[in-house]
């Protein structure tokens, strides 16, 4: 992009937030819980850390108070930023409602010029009033407490603050891209308000543990959520879809007709249908496949390096290695379990939807975490032995390759395809709704998994109950 | 100029507008007639690249709705079916935000606005917050939005609703005058008398597609199939209905009046003026019935019309 079209386009998005944030600064709905959080608030916090830090200092606990004062400008950070949902709230969706979108979105101006406008004017007032909150705050406790907080902390409070807003600013923007109502929206955003309720009480369980450095990694995966949040408002605000959607009807008809459509394709027969639907969408998960191998290396990584950190007693591993108690042992992890076929399938078959579910709610990120477990055990049992001088490739032999053969490719095409499914929301196809992508994604899925993914995994199984046992005691007991 | 082939919209299973066709050259003014839910709307969003056809194209002062919907949006003026203003802004800086959305220079959009709001009589208000602001003259600022980057192309949903009739004549006016300019002008309207009074063309729409297109006179001609001649007579007829001549089928009878219609006018309206006058029924006056354009437009929306273009 050339200097003069960044200019542009960045005129554009300002001349938008500039706009939307000049409006809400004329709202008293807006104004007035700004105003209340940025200065009566944060002196009302300064009182209660006084009173608190007063009060556990008579018992001799000094800590406690000493871990209250940051997680309370923790608070005073986050208060004025939960203002942000709702704005974002009533910029995208309320624009919709009101129709004031449509002159707008017949203008010149870019949908990402319109999209990172209303961002930055859904985050530009709760973030100020934020950081304003917190330095209220912070003065206060310096005069009456006589607390100074680390630069270092500092940061970290102002870049949590911002990341939670981003979060939360982009989270709205997805559920208003769904919704043609504020109504609607509203009810939608406890999905929004509720993790980041559970976020809060997560960071302050770190907080008051001490393990500030944690926080940073809070941050990071904030970043990635919002991330991964913006990518999805983006391809969802699409000024050719806004205005179409019937997107408060749930019309189970169409849902089923368009699934079918994609997932029958053009095959006539069964076997018609496997060898051009089956491998045309096998083929479109060999891509993110590729991504699931790093994930699952990454998996097997972080097993192993847990290893040293949660040492198994050496006796014990060379006691069952050797007399072959530990093909029992084991079993009875449920890395060779002693069920049926059919329970083997049923059980990785459960765990893959599993993933799929924990994929469809977080663009793939729960999917893959599920799916990374077991190499993060394989990872730990193969370095466990390497501490003890046991040939971690005789683990590997024994117990994995013969039925892992079939189930890692399944498992990679499940990974493949459920990335995908989490994918689509964040980009559908030029031309197609966010929900006909989503139904193409899933009947590709469907086709992935009826198609592929149970065969190799029933394959796995009858490998893994009738060949990798004996091959694992023949081997232990050679 | 607006050239539209083939232009189509469905939503899931739903057509709103199914194949539409239509050519409105600079200059001109084409009024599109519809009963709620036709297609107006739709076919307007499509021309403003707010909408994607589903299929069909359409090409807006040059530009492809579809290939280049930057271009075809800095080319159009539109005044959407709600206004579309924003209550906390001043019409001041509602119109200013609009004139740098659309890349007008501060010196010139300055004068533009100033302009625009003395011509609809705005610029006493232009301080003031829109939410103050009568219907009317909220239409005239959406109205004056629609003009500020002096568009080759006007597309107007409604443009004279909620007006009194002295700001609809001014508006109304304001068509005529910007059509003289070189413009291709769409007006979306229920108001038949505006659109016979506006309109170089008239197409009305039905159900997503268009079931009749033509001069306002070239749809009343269409009508005009078989002659309607209304007689008042002197004297009232009692309830007595007189016979008429081979030729005139009678339609409707009143107190003093009767309305007949007739393949050969010119030799059974002699007949019947001669044969009426005779049984001693005095005629006063002999009149053609012209049909107005609202019949014109219920006829084609029952169903009852065809294409006349």
């Amino acid at each position: 992009m050339s200097i003069e079209r960044l200019k542009d386009h960045l005129s554009g998005t300002f001349l938008v937030a500039a706009r939307e944030v000049r409006e809400q600064f004329r709202d008293w709905r807006i104004i007035f819980p700004i105003v209340v959080l940025t200065l009566f608030f944060p002196v009302l916090m300064n009182y209660t850390a006084n009173r608190l830090v007063n009060f556990v200092q008579q018992y001799d606990a000094p800590i406690i108070g000493e871990r209250l004062i940051p997680f309370l400008l923790m608070v005073v950070g986050f208060f004025p930023i939960s203002i942000s949902l709702v704005i974002a709230l009533e910029s995208f969706v309320g624009e919709k409602e009101r129709m004031t979108i449509e002159p707008l979105l017949c203008t010149p101006l870019s949908d990402t010029q319109l999209y990172f406008g209303k961002l930055l004017a859904s985050l530009t007032p709760p973030l100020f009033a934020s950081y304003l909150g917190t330095t209220v705050y912070l003065i206060g406790v310096m005069y009456r407490v006589g607390w100074h907080a680390e630069p270092l902390f500092l940061l970290q409070i102002f870049v949590l603050a911002t990341m939670m807003a981003l979060v939360m600013v982009s989270g709205s923007v997805v559920i208003s891209s769904q919704t043609t109502s504020v109504r609607a929206a509203n009810l939608l955003a406890s999905f929004i308000v509720i993790p980041m309720a559970f976020l809060l009480q997560a960071e302050s369980a770190l907080m008051f543990w001490g393990r500030y450095n944690a926080l940073w990694w809070v941050a990071v995966g904030l970043l990635i959520i919002a991330s991964l949040l913006i990518r999805s408002g983006l391809a969802q605000f699409r000024r050719e879809e806004l205005l179409e959607r019937e997107m408060d009807t749930l019309n189970l008809r169409w849902i089923g007709k368009t699934f079918w459509r994609f997932f029958k394709g053009e095959g006539s027969s069964l076997w018609g249908w496997w060898r051009s639907e089956v491998l045309r969408s096998g083929r479109k998960a060999l891509l993110p496949s590729g991504l699931t191998i790093l994930v699952l290396l990454l998996g097997g990584y972080v097993g192993a390096s847990q290893a040293k950190v949660f040492v198994l007693p050496p006796e014990f591993i060379q006691e069952n290695w050797n007399s072959g108690e530990i093909v029992n042992r084991l079993g009875n992890l449920q890395l060779l379990p002693s069920y049926t076929v059919g329970l083997v399938w049923f059980q990785n078959l459960r765990a893959i939807l599993l993933a799929s579910l924990g994929g469809f709610f977080t663009f793939g990120v729960l999917g893959m975490l599920v799916l990374l477990l077991p190499f993060a055990l394989i990872g730990y049992f193969m370095a466990s032995l390497a501490q003890v001088g046991i040939s971690p490739g005789a683990f590997l032999m024994a117990f994995i390759l013969p039925h892992a053969i079939f189930e890692v490719p399944a498992i990679l095409l499940a990974g493949g395809a459920i990335l995908r499914l989490g994918a689509s929301f964040a980009s559908p196809a030029r031309g197609q709704t966010v929900g006909e992508a989503w139904l193409k994604a899933l009947s590709d899925w469907a086709k992935v998994m009826i198609g592929l993914v149970m065969p190799l995994l029933l394959g796995a199984a009858l490998v893994e109950m009738l060949i990798t046992p004996r091959l694992a005691l023949w081997l232990m007991t050679r | 100029m607006i050239e539209i082939e083939n232009l189509s919209k469905a939503f899931r299973d739903f057509w709103a507008v199914r194949d539409l066709n239509l050519r409105v050259e600079t200059g001109q003014v084409l009024a599109l007639l519809g009963p709620n839910g036709a297609g107006k709307t739709t076919t307007v969003r499509m021309l403003t690249t707010i909408l994607r056809p589903t299929r069909g194209t359409a090409r807006v002062a040059g530009y492809d709705v579809i290939a280049q919907p930057e271009k075809v949006r800095a080319a159009v003026g539109v005044l959407t079916e709600g206004h579309g203003l924003y209550p906390r802004m001043t019409a001041d800086e509602y119109l200013d935000f609009f004139a740098r959305a659309y890349r007008l220079s501060p010196p010139t959009h300055k004068q533009r606005i100033d302009e625009l709001l003395s011509f609809f009589g705005l610029a006493d208000a232009r301080r003031k917050q829109i939410g103050q602001f009568s219907k009317g003259m909220r239409q005239k600022l959406a109205l004056a939005r629609a003009l500020l980057h002096n568009p080759p192309v006007l597309l107007l949903d409604e443009p004279t609703s909620a007006m009194d009739p002295a700001s609809a004549r001014l508006v109304r006016d304001a068509i005529l005058e910007l059509r003289s300019k070189e413009r291709a002008i769409i007006v979306c309207t229920h108001n038949l008398s505006e659109a016979e009074e506006i309109a170089d063309q008239i197409a009305i729409i039905n159900h997503g597609k268009i079931i009749l297109q033509g001069s306002p006179q070239q749809l009343k001609r269409a009508l005009q199939g078989t002659a309607r001649f209304r007689i008042r007579f002197a004297t009232p007829l009692n309830s007595h209905t007189p016979a008429l001549v081979k030729g005139a089928e009678l339609l409707q009878q009143g107190e003093d009046w009767l309305l007949y219609q007739t393949t050969q006018a010119h030799s059974v309206n002699p007949a019947l003026i001669h044969h009426l006058t005779q049984q001693g029924f005095p005629i006063l006056t002999i009149e053609e019935q012209v049909y107005s354009l609202e019949e014109v437009y219920l006829r084609a929306v029952e169903g009852k019309l065809q294409d006349v273009h």
